[in-house]
């Protein structure tokens, strides 16, 4: 009974924390086709045809700095939206 | 060379050693000495973990060999480093609460406490230890070499008396306060990494005229410079994103960055430091490289790229700020070794001598035996650092993507495939390293993809293939 109240108190904290591990590997995938789509979709052609950005290159700025802050705020939307806070330690079990 | 610009290093020195004075009250009063020695007690904060992690893992080559290569390639370079802004969010995302959770369960301090417990095989506990000591102590040599070069370049001391020097700095602080000497030092290291390289980002726009104009001036001298394939072209697309296996995702990989995602107190501490960490690794990556390149237009005609961080910072800055942006690269190399100072001594103290020879010994026994080992350790690297042989070279070649080849899937699929089973993990374990090597030699980047690639793929089939293979025998 205690068993497996125990297996059923560890599956929700394993279910939030593979969801995460999920958001992880996906906001990965998105961050390395921003990263490539605009690198050499726009960074493609000869360098006399290039448009600048605020100094930069349009390739190295979509790419590099605007890639950059888009990742810093669906990572912190990710976090803020769908991270749980679950407690780690099993209960009553002991440090050693 | 002068006094100006050595002050801030000498500063920073005292900073730290303060710091390891301040962990050492919790070494001497923790209740259990390898939890808190080796792991912090699992108490870091958000702040402490981001960091922690990002100075452990930039090193040498983010100060010194990258902004070189970026004055080299130009602005591809600064694209390769960029991929390293995933490992902010990705490392501690995938291994994630499941790890922490797990960590706890087996009580695990090490790496080799966690594969040895989630596959339950001695073999794989001892796989994993030896290649921590083997490839991780060439490692640190090699960085201790580059902390003693750049001290000598600054304060223009003999190579020796340099090496001296960061040996006994490092070595003080981490022998008296452990892990969270390391810890709480890779703060202070890592903030200094951060301040550094905005000062030197904006000098070196200011001196080069702004962003416009040193755009033009590369543009003049190069056009390829300023495209995504590298100043001569040669850097292809499928090159670089290879790069995302190396810098990027196979980072988890890293036991020496991976035994700190079970360092951490609590999910809120996880939370912020996903978010602190992406964007200070980002900043530092992003800045070091552009100022790299932008170099070229302030200081041109370097030939040895590690020179071109230094050479920039005592050429557009008075000399005290030149120290306080040498003191970076200073940081990041002290931060790194700490920590794989601190991770052989795990290996050899927990691992192999509580793990195998003396599961019983006594608390004070084994703090001293710790307290000893780190120090030797050290001061083994110390004699060999003087003249490295020719082996520590040849194995750090194969320290990051080989360590990354090793534990990668072991670690992985360990937490999230309910299959995988011991048999799998050991020939993952020895396929990842004997086919890196093996690709190394016989046909390195192969496809034209970086060597890492083949051997992380080919471990991951090798561990699922036996997994399978042996599940009816395990059971």
């Amino acid at each position: 009974m205690k068993n497996m109240r125990e297996q059923r108190g560890l599956d929700w904290r394993f279910k939030a924390a593979h969801r995460e591990a999920w958001i992880g590997i996906g906001l990965a995938g998105f961050h390395f086709l921003w990263w490539y789509a605009f690198a050499y979709g726009l960074g493609n052609g000869p360098v006399e045809e290039y448009s600048y950005i605020m100094g930069f290159p349009a390739w190295f700025f979509f790419s590099c700095i605007l890639g950059f802050a888009v990742m810093m705020i669906l990572t912190a939307a990710a976090v803020k939206l769908f991270f749980q806070d679950i407690p780690f330690d099993e209960e009553g079990a002991g440090k050693r | 060379m002068n006094i100006q610009a050595t002050l801030p290093l000498v500063i920073f020195f005292i900073l730290i050693f303060a710091a390891g004075l301040y962990a050492a009250k919790y070494v001497k009063s923790s209740e259990t000495f390898l939890q808190e020695y080796f792991l912090g007690s699992r108490q870091l904060g958000g702040f402490v973990l981001a960091m922690t992690m990002i100075a452990t893992y930039g090193s040498a080559s983010s100060f010194l060999g990258g902004p070189g290569a970026a004055y080299h390639y130009g602005l591809a370079w600064v694209l390769l480093a960029m991929i390293q802004v995933v490992t902010g969010y990705f490392v501690l995302m995938v291994l994630g609460k499941k790890f922490a959770i797990m960590a706890r369960k087996y009580n695990a301090v090490t790496i080799t406490d966690f594969v040895r417990s989630r596959y339950n095989s001695h073999w794989v506990g001892i796989l994993s230890a030896a290649s921590i000591v083997l490839f991780l102590f060439s490692a640190m040599t090699a960085q201790w070499v580059g902390g003693a070069r750049l001290i000598e370049s600054v304060a223009g001391l003999s190579y020796t008396s340099s090496l001296f020097i960061f040996a006994a700095s490092v070595l003080v602080y981490v022998v008296i306060g452990g892990f969270r000497a390391v810890a709480i030092t890779d703060a202070i290291q890592g903030t200094v990494m951060l301040g550094g390289t905005i000062l030197l980002l904006a000098a070196a726009i200011v001196a080069g005229g702004g962003i416009d104009n040193i755009m033009t001036e590369l543009r003049n001298e190069n056009p390829n410079i300023l495209s995504p394939y590298g100043s001569d072209k040669n850097l292809t697309p499928l090159y670089l994103s290879s790069f995302w296996i190396l810098v990027g995702v196979g980072v988890v990989g890293l036991p020496q960055v991976s035994v700190r995602a079970m360092s951490y107190k609590d999910a809120k501490a996880m939370h912020r430091a996903i978010l602190i960490g992406t964007a200070v690794i980002g900043t530092i990556m992003l800045g070091m490289h552009l100022a790299g390149v932008f170099a070229r237009v302030i200081v041109p005609g370097i030939t040895v790229p590690d020179t071109v961080m230094p050479t920039l910072a005592l050429s557009i800055l008075p000399p005290w700020a030149a120290g306080i942006v040498l003191a970076a690269p200073m940081a990041a190399i002290m931060s790194t070794v700490d920590s794989l100072l601190l991770l052989v001594a795990s290996a050899i103290i927990k691992d192999v001598y509580v793990g195998y020879i003396s599961p019983n010994a006594h608390e004070k026994k084994i703090k001293a035996y710790s307290m000893t080992a780190t120090a030797l350790i050290g001061g083994a690297v110390f004699l060999l650092a003087i003249n490295p042989p020719y082996l520590l070279i040849w194995l750090n070649l194969f320290s990051f993507g080989g360590l990354e080849a090793v534990f990668l899937w072991p670690i992985v699929l360990g937490l999230y495939w309910r299959k995988a089973n011991k048999h799998g993990a050991l020939s993952c374990m020895l396929t990842g390293m004997g086919s890196y090597m093996a690709f190394h030699f016989l046909w390195p980047e192969p496809f034209g993809m970086h060597t890492v690639v083949l051997p992380i793929v080919l471990s991951l089939v090798i561990f699922i293939a036996v997994s399978l293979f042996t599940q009816k025998a395990v059971r």
